[in-house]
């Protein structure tokens, strides 16, 4: 479904991204991990068209079914965002204007993708709201992102990005916001979406917990080349990288060491 | 270690405060909190965010002040002095903010933000700052050259080390980490975690941390305090955390990490709402709720803080 070839990004010409290559089937989740600076987000924003001004895909090619999303115009590509491929960002609200209702950008994103009345629109929105167990959904509609919490904003943004049912979710670091309560509820949605439409979905995490819990197959990532790939199994029992050992190692759990007695 | 033998430091007696909210409301941020510090432990505090965590420490570090309670330090109470004596007062307890990007002026150099506090205190003259910035520098495993520096050419867990010496210069007896490690790499974190265990042995320094992960919370400190809605609900030895009775809410928190290790075919537990806003706090147990053990006497009366066995105070009826 997705065919990543052999891509190498660059801005302003030093390459950040190094001959990332990856092939994703359909209903596979793929979780990408590293430190910052090591090309993760790079990914996504190939993916979907979106490099800063001065990035740029230097080789390679991006196949999405088959079509190489590289050579679409821009109109093409804003047909497929929003739709096909959707997007789950860090925080939500910072995604969302903050000065107008959560309802009224929720219906003009759903009417700019679909010929329906403002009022379907707004039914719509409010089953889709009420889908990802926000309770009320016809006052979150009526809401400020301010007047939300942060957790409750995720859940609108997650709303908003399963509304056409995408056959493609990026998701950038979107519970490392959260209190672990409530990341444990969004990665479990996340995972049920999964299930019911068969989304594929990218996930960006530096959490290697939240990715052996969600993902087929994990890709570790550092200084911009992928250092190891596996399956859950093999990358937690059976670490080749030293990278990855040390990734491990660095994860507090619950009845691990203590440093201090 | 067997911290009742130990010297207090620090002692908070039923420590509360209220912020008025809108339409003559009151936001309780923190209900009653008792709470001891030793010399040469670490205390950690765990809780979501609005559990009222930082306002606990703000009071603790002299940035706010309690509405009810005291604070007293080796004794005195420093809740609401004033003037000379709280400037005086602040150089034993200092703090690591969460973001060292923020915590800096962008336009200083690293010598002058670690020389900063020992020129106010008059502890060094302008002549000697070179020589301070190195020393500290190299305390905290710091190549003494980054003196030079602007905190943006550096990476975080280096800025993050530099906040730890600034916070260290005054040699106070109790350092703040406020989620000091939150903003950092996991491999980064532990390092910086690291230096904290080494300089608290050689300084014999108390300190506090807020974290909101507990298993980190639980890894780097002697006791563990958790706290829920402006409550202190359990208080553990950290080697007993995980093991021994635990408050619903201490185990709603474990139980929603993801880890490495855990049972991948089973859905993860979480308690599916969320904590309620302080302004609209429940009445009797703030947690009764989200909590699958709810009596009728949990609406009635908030559980105080009972010792279960040495050192393990939890607040629950179940317990009671």
């Amino acid at each position: 479904m997705l065919d990543v070839n052999h891509i190498t990004v660059e801005y302003n010409n030093v390459p950040t991204l190094i001959d990332f290559n990856l092939h994703m089937d359909k209903g596979e989740i793929i979780s990408l991990v590293g430190e910052s600076g090591s090309g993760k987000t790079t990914v996504i924003r190939a993916i979907l068209g979106l490099l800063p001004q001065e990035g740029s895909v230097a080789e390679g090619d991006i196949l999405f079914e088959g079509r190489s999303l590289l050579g679409y115009s821009e109109k093409q590509m804003n047909e497929i965002r929003g739709t096909d491929i959707c997007m789950i960002f860090q925080d939500s609200g910072a995604m969302i204007n903050p000065i107008r209702r959560i309802g009224s950008q929720f219906e003009e994103y759903i009417l700019l993708h679909e010929k329906i009345s403002r009022k379907e629109a707004h039914q719509k929105a409010v089953r889709m709201l009420e889908a990802m167990r926000l309770p009320d959904g016809e006052n979150i509609m009526r809401s400020y992102p301010f007047q939300l919490s942060g957790g409750m904003r995720q859940r609108v943004g997650i709303a908003m990005a399963m509304t056409f049912q995408p056959k493609l979710l990026l998701a950038d670091e979107p519970t490392s916001a959260l209190d672990v309560t409530t990341q444990a509820q969004i990665v479990r949605q996340m995972v049920e979406l999964n299930h019911e439409f068969d989304t594929s979905v990218i996930i960006v995490t530096h959490n290697l917990g939240v990715a052996a819990y969600m993902s087929h197959r994990i890709l570790v990532m550092q200084n911009g080349r992928v250092v190891e790939e596996g399956g859950r199994e093999q990358i937690l029992q059976e670490p080749s990288c030293e990278y990855t050992k040390k990734l491990l190692q660095a994860i507090p759990v619950m009845d691990g060491e203590l440093y201090v007695e | 270690m067997d911290v009742r033998e130990k010297e207090i430091v620090l002692e908070a007696n039923h420590v509360s405060r209220i912020f008025p909210a809108s339409g003559g409301r009151s936001l309780y941020a923190n209900q009653d909190i008792n709470l001891k510090l030793y010399r040469g432990e670490t205390l950690g505090i765990a809780g979501e965010s609005g559990c009222g965590k930082s306002t606990l420490v703000r009071m603790i570090a002299q940035l706010d002040s309690p509405t009810d309670g005291e604070i007293l330090f080796h004794g005195k109470n420093i809740s609401h002095l004033k003037g000379e004596e709280k400037r005086k007062n602040r150089r034993h307890i200092q703090m690591v903010f969460q973001d060292p990007a923020d915590a800096f002026s962008p336009r200083m150099k690293v010598r002058d933000i670690l020389c900063e506090p020992l020129l106010n205190y008059g502890l060094i003259s302008r002549r000697e700052k070179d020589q301070h910035a190195r020393r500290l520098l190299e305390m905290v495993e710091l190549n003494p050259d980054f003196a030079d520096r602007y905190p943006h050419s550096m990476s975080g867990g280096q800025r993050q080390r530099v906040g730890i010496a600034r916070a260290l210069a005054l040699d106070p007896e109790i350092l703040i980490c406020d989620e000091a490690t939150s903003a950092l790499d996991v491999s980064v974190q532990k390092t910086v975690v690291d230096l904290l265990i080494r300089l608290q042995k050689e300084k014999n320094i108390s300190i506090v941390c807020i974290c909101h992960d507990i298993a980190l919370v639980r890894s780097m400190s002697h006791r563990t305090m958790v706290m829920y809605l402006g409550h202190v609900v359990e208080i553990v030895p950290s080697r007993q955390l995980g093991h021994d009775t635990m408050h619903p809410y201490t185990q709603a928190l474990k139980d929603s990490i993801f880890s490495i290790d855990m049972d991948f075919s089973v859905p993860i537990e979480s308690i599916d709402s969320e904590a309620p806003s302080p302004l609209n706090a429940p009445s009797g147990c703030p947690f009764r709720n989200r909590c699958e053990y709810c009596q009728e006497r949990c609406e009635k009366e908030i559980p105080a803080l009972k010792e279960i066995e040495p050192g393990h105070e939890i607040a629950c009826h179940r317990f009671s």
